[in-house]
């Protein structure tokens, strides 16, 4: 079966129970979705208003879609980890031999860093800048629609090994030499490179364009100093994409080399060199933390601001502090490694940077107390999220600078208290951020609230659900326990470790909560409806405009006078005499997104299982495509200022 | 919300009295890493605490139903505030930085430790998936179970023969990464006679949970009986070092009366005997479970 | 992407104060600035990829694992010819883009193909000296220090490929589609991509064999 390469019936884990009830039954939900798509006619309708728009609403909120159902994956690892942990002890096995589980923990690290912070992140700013920057969408569009579906695909490609083959066995980095060939020489790891390598474009090329959209389009009168601090720290996060993603492809290109070539870039012969790969991997890894973070500080600082009733404290320093962690973030990667043994001096000088970063951090707690100081606090669930992710983060960023010891490090490296400490700060504060968001901004896309009972009930399970998961790993840290154990002796560990079971039924608890407050408030939308496009008295211009924005989100640019856009604008101080309307020409839809991403899916599929004939015609095709697309360029579609007057309200 | 935290707090305090952790050192650098652990935990702690009881103060007070809280909606600066709140961090972040830098120094893994006897060496080769223990001097060998003098200085140099792993005794401080190709260096010493568990502390693949070795502290007096002892084991030769490279684990510790003088220097330069290939090539070293035994 | 609908140098009026489009007050600045500002980050961030390439050549290259140096493989003339071609190819590619934003169509052809058998030559040259590497023994599966010169080597020659490929198309949008605001600025950022790969030939030239030569 050459015409297959390494592909053949027996990549099917047949064997597996677990896996094979859970490809069932996504086979089944897949399919049910697609037949109702079909049979209630919903599919033009997803193909013009969703799979092709170019709106960068639209794909925001794909993005944060794409998120909550790899959320669910995620976590599914996560649950069957926690339970095999709290039986596995002594001569009990658990119930995932090491074949299984050693994919399940690569598979949720991956997962949840690549496909549900990320796009989580992505999709949130994607949404909100352009709103908030008081413009019609970003730099460019149809580049937006490309990145969004090689994020699909990525996601696509690494399912795709639940079912076909493997996925890797060698934790979420990949660290060589384990992940070579000759350790690893099954399709696992190629999976792993594909997915990230393909994702990893699309993130690449979204980096670009809202780097460009920030600094290049914003309202007229939105001079630096006026920018929502949201879209600062988006700013300084997808400069950090620009800047670390292209070391990420540089070193999987590496790997992949000496997987697929026999190259020695990192293998243990032929004058390989591992420490580089982890050098690499890091300095792309570290950056990688502050890409997720630095918008969740801004989502949550415009959270405290808006529900304080009062402008950000020190609007200035927290500036300056996203910039400082911005240029930081690149020059502490080593701390991820103190144990390689790189000499005291090595060692102390990344020490010292990495806990010079906690003084911005600092800075920034401070400024959300003092924001709230003086305020008139109304305790919405966006609200509830910020106020859990204060001291959550704060434990989270103290056992952080604890790690960043050198000698505590020596003791805690690799040690559970290291995946307590990382959860801490990415569910913490990235996760919590994005729940923040998203319960924020849900209104504005879609012109109803989300139930606020089931919202509260979700801050409730998710807070006190990672407390109880998380909490119990420092214990076990400091107690000795290393990470990534199928199995384990000490007795004395096993009541930590059910604490932290129960701790992730509860977060179970939170995801349910999170998917009924989705269905409750769709079927409830008419009592939950906001028709004033401003439900929670917001100051920055996403408010300004209805909810749904219209496509073009603004007929008339606003002119900003100040910080606080709209703030200004409900005072009075803002210009009021509303200039004429004036035509629009708003981009018009592309499939190319769509149907390259399509080819790029068969591609790598192809590559993983080295089908070389189906690689040479992915590749063309999607060539192909492109060069249709370069000829065939939709243009620009006009909307005249009759339709626009129809639908805007007077001014 | 805030009783898990507090448990958070108390919890390290309890954990104390239990065995076998990075709280119940058992020699010199264990003990001064958990002493630094601590100080920059209570340094930590100084700042840590006040926001925490200032974020429940100020959501509790300024809450939007108490008439009594003054909002003053456009107050969003203060120079004095600002610079006790970049001040503030930063001298916390200095003193830190010191103990970071200071102890960076004085627990280098590659420090001698000061001692009155003079060190012993042994050096550590991680296999898939178990430790070979080679003793220089003693010329004996052992796999998954280190024994050792308490009280002496030990010397380790650590490689390994396959992939990245790291080299962990909780009670007796510092881990070390083991990498093929290359030779690390770690000194600890165990206070006193006892026995401690050792781990692997860096994922490995398949058999990574089983890569587990106990370190036996004894007596001087019992530790020159036990080499004697071990020497009349039989020897570790080439083919049983090929055995021993196979991926698998081992049920048993193993002892190995004299062992080739330069392994060690074989196995850095890679020049060491390639493991015995299994019987039938199937990945990630399925069939081989127990090899040598 | 508007074309033909309207001239985009003019959408930024909308707004228009004192400042420059895209600069504080004048509001979203026109498409042909933010197409060639967003294609720079873009080169920026393919030169970070660069630059974790020359990281592992650097630190690879003293690992020849009994296998052959640089100073034993490497030879210079060839490479200077190389060098040559490819940097009068950043001048043709120069005239080109002159001409092509006077929509000289003749005048773009003719410069046009000039890069392209400049840059062709570049490449058999380059796949002249991979191949007699090759096999001489020196492949890259030899050692570390072959792997990473090969990888390094071989993604500008890749690019290089990619921006003939591209310069062709282009030839063929301008005979189609002629000089419309869409082909400009995809001949502007071709333009910026082919002189960014001028100066990482000139940063490879020095790092690998000048400096491998000197061994």
């Amino acid at each position: 079966m050459t015409l297959l390469g390494r592909l053949s019936w027996d990549s099917i884990p047949l064997h597996e129970p677990i896996v094979m009830v859970t490809a069932g039954v996504l086979f089944v939900v897949l399919l049910g979705t697609g037949a109702t798509i079909l049979f209630k006619g919903w599919l033009p309708y997803l193909w013009r208003e969703w799979i092709t728009s170019v709106d960068h609403k639209r794909i925001g909120v794909m993005y944060c879609l794409l998120a909550l159902v790899m959320l669910i994956r995620g976590f599914a690892d996560a649950l069957m980890m926690r339970s095999h942990q709290a039986m596995a002890v002594g001569a009990g096995e658990g119930f995932l031999p090491p074949d299984h589980y050693d994919q399940i923990f690569s598979a949720h690290g991956t997962i949840m860093i690549f496909f549900v912070a990320m796009p989580f992140m992505i999709g949130l700013m994607n949404f909100a800048v352009p709103l908030q920057l008081g413009v019609r969408d970003v730099a460019f569009p149809t580049l937006n629609s490309v990145s969004f579906w090689l994020t699909a695909t990525g996601v696509l490609l690494i399912n795709t090994s639940l079912v076909v083959g493997e996925f890797a066995r060698t934790g979420w980095l990949v660290y060589p030499p384990l992940s070579e060939r000759a350790f690893s020489p099954g399709v696992g790891v190629d999976y792993y490179l594909w997915a990230l390598q393909i994702s990893g474009a699309g993130t690449l090329l979204g980096g670009i364009n809202l780097v460009t959209t920030i600094l290049k389009m914003r309202a007229p009168g939105m001079r630096y100093t006026r920018m929502p601090i949201f879209c600062w720290t988006a700013l300084a996060s997808n400069l950090l994409i620009v800047a670390a993603f292209p070391i990420l492809t540089a070193t999987l290109i590496m790997l992949t080399l000496d997987r697929y070539l026999g190259f020695h870039f990192f293998t243990n012969e032929a004058g390989g060199n591992q420490m580089l790969f982890v050098n690499l991997i890091w300095a792309w890894g570290h950056p990688e933390v502050y890409i997720l973070v630095l918008p969740a500080f801004g989502i949550f600082s415009e959270i405290i601001a808006t529900f304080s009733g009062k402008p950000l404290f020190g609007y200035r320093s927290m500036v300056l502090a996203t910039l400082a962690i911005c240029v930081l973030s690149f020059m502490v990667w080593l701390h991820h490694f103190f144990t390689m043994g790189a000499g005291a001096d090595v060692n102390g000088v990344f020490g010292v940077m990495t806990m010079i970063i906690a003084v911005p951090t600092g800075v920034k707690v401070f400024n959300w107390l003092f924001t709230m100081y003086g305020g008139r606090l109304r305790f919405e669930v966006p609200m509830l999220w910020a106020v859990a992710f204060i001291p959550t983060f704060v434990v989270g960023g103290m056992t952080g600078v604890l790690l960043a010891v050198p000698p505590a490090d020596f003791v805690l490296h690799n040690s559970v208290f290291l995946v307590a400490h990382f959860h801490n700060v990415i569910i913490g504060g990235v996760l919590f951020a994005a729940f923040a968001g998203y319960s924020y901004w849900f209104p504005k896309a879609f012109g109803f609230r989300l139930h606020d009972g089931w919202g509260k009930a979700a801050v409730v399970l998710w807070v006190s659900g990672f407390y109880l998961a998380f909490m119990p790993l420092y214990a076990l840290g400091l107690m000795g326990m290393t990470r990534r154990l199928q199995h384990y002796d000490n007795p004395a560990w096993q009541p930590w470790l059910v604490a932290a079971w129960l701790g992730a039924l509860l977060i179970l608890g939170g995801i349910v909560s999170l998917a009924m407050q989705l269905y409750v408030s769709v079927r409830e939308r008419r009592s939950l409806a906001d028709g004033t496009g401003d439900p929670w008295d917001g100051r920055t211009l996403e408010w300004a405009t209805r909810s749904p924005p219209p496509p073009w989100n603004f007929a008339r640019l606003p002119q900003v006078e100040g910080r606080d856009a709209l703030a200004l604008m409900k005072r009075g101080e803002a210009d009021e005499t509303p200039e004429p309307l004036e035509p629009i020409e708003m981009p018009r839809n592309s499939a190319y997104g769509f149907v390259g991403a399509f080819f790029t899916y068969l591609t790598g599929f192809a590559l993983v299982w080295h089908i070389w004939w189906l690689v040479v015609l992915g590749m063309l095709a999607g060539f192909a495509t492109t060069l249709w697309i370069a000829w065939h360029q939709p243009g620009e579609q006009e909307i005249g200022v009759d339709e626009l007057s129809a639908l805007e309200p007077a001014a | 919300m805030s009783a898990p935290r507090r448990w958070f707090v108390v919890a390290p305090l309890a954990l104390a009295g239990c065995s076998a952790g990075v709280l119940d050192p058992q020699g010199p650098v264990a003990r001064a890493e958990k002493q630094i652990l601590f100080d920059s935990l209570g340094a930590m702690l100084l700042i840590v605490v006040p926001v925490m009881v200032a974020t429940v103060a100020f959501a509790w007070w300024f809450r939007a139903g108490n008439r009594r809280a003054r909002y003053r909606p456009d107050w969003d600066y203060s120079g004095k505030l600002e610079l006790l709140i970049w001040s503030v961090p930063a001298m916390i972040v200095l003193f830190l930085g010191g103990t970071g830098w200071v102890g960076a120094h004085l627990l280098d893994p590659r420090r001698p430790i000061p001692a009155k006897v003079a060190p012993i060496e042994v050096q550590v080769v991680a296999l898939d998936w178990k430790w070979l223990f080679l003793y220089p001097a003693q010329h004996v060998a052992t796999v998954n179970r280190l024994v050792v003098p308490a009280g002496t200085p030990i010397h380790f140099r650590l490689t390994s023969a396959t992939v990245m792993n790291s080299f962990f005794v909780p009670q007796l401080g510092s881990q070390i990464y083991a990498m093929a190709g290359m030779e690390a260096q770690l000194r600890l010493a165990a206070d006193r006679p006892g026995r401690y568990p050792g781990i692997a502390a860096h994922y490995s693949g398949k058999g990574f949970s089983d890569m587990t070795f106990t370190v036996d502290a004894l007596p001087a007096a019992q530790f020159t009986a036990w080499v004697a002892q071990a020497r009349a084991a039989p020897p570790l030769d080439e083919a049983r070092y090929r055995q021993l490279a196979r991926r698998g684990t081992v049920a048993q510790p193993m002892v190995f009366g004299t062992a080739p003088s330069r392994l060690f220097d074989a196995v850095v330069a890679q020049r060491a005997p390639a493991a015995e290939r299994p019987r039938d090539a199937s990945n990630q070293g399925e069939s081989d479970a127990e090899a040598g035994r | 992407m508007s074309g033909e609908i309207a001239d985009p140098r003019h959408e930024g009026d909308q707004g228009a104060r004192s400042d420059p489009p895209g600069h504080g007050e004048g509001g979203p600045a026109p498409k042909q600035v933010t197409v060639a500002f967003g294609f720079w980050v873009f080169l920026l961030s393919d030169i970070i990829m660069f630059s974790g390439l020359f990281a592992a050549y650097a630190v690879l290259a003293p690992n020849t694992a009994g296998g052959p140096q640089g100073s034993e493989l490497f030879e210079l003339r060839l490479v200077f010819v190389e060098t040559l071609c490819l940097l009068f190819s950043s001048f043709t590619c120069g005239v080109m883009s002159i001409m092509a934003v006077r929509q000289r169509a003749g005048a773009t052809y003719l410069w046009g193909a000039l890069t392209a058998l400049l840059g062709l030559s570049f490449l058999a040259i380059e796949l002249y000296e991979l191949t007699h590497l090759v096999l001489e023994g020196a492949a890259p599966t030899r050692s570390a220090f072959l792997s990473a010169l090969f990888t390094l080597v071989g993604a500008h020659g890749l690019h290089v490929a990619a921006g003939l490929v591209w310069l062709t198309v282009m030839m063929g949008q301008v005979a189609t589609l002629g000089f419309t605001d869409a082909v400009e600025r995809r001949l502007l950022c071709f333009g910026l991509y082919w002189h960014a790969l001028d100066i990482i030939w000139v940063a490879l030239f020095t790092v690998v064999y000048l400096y491998g030569v000197m061994g």
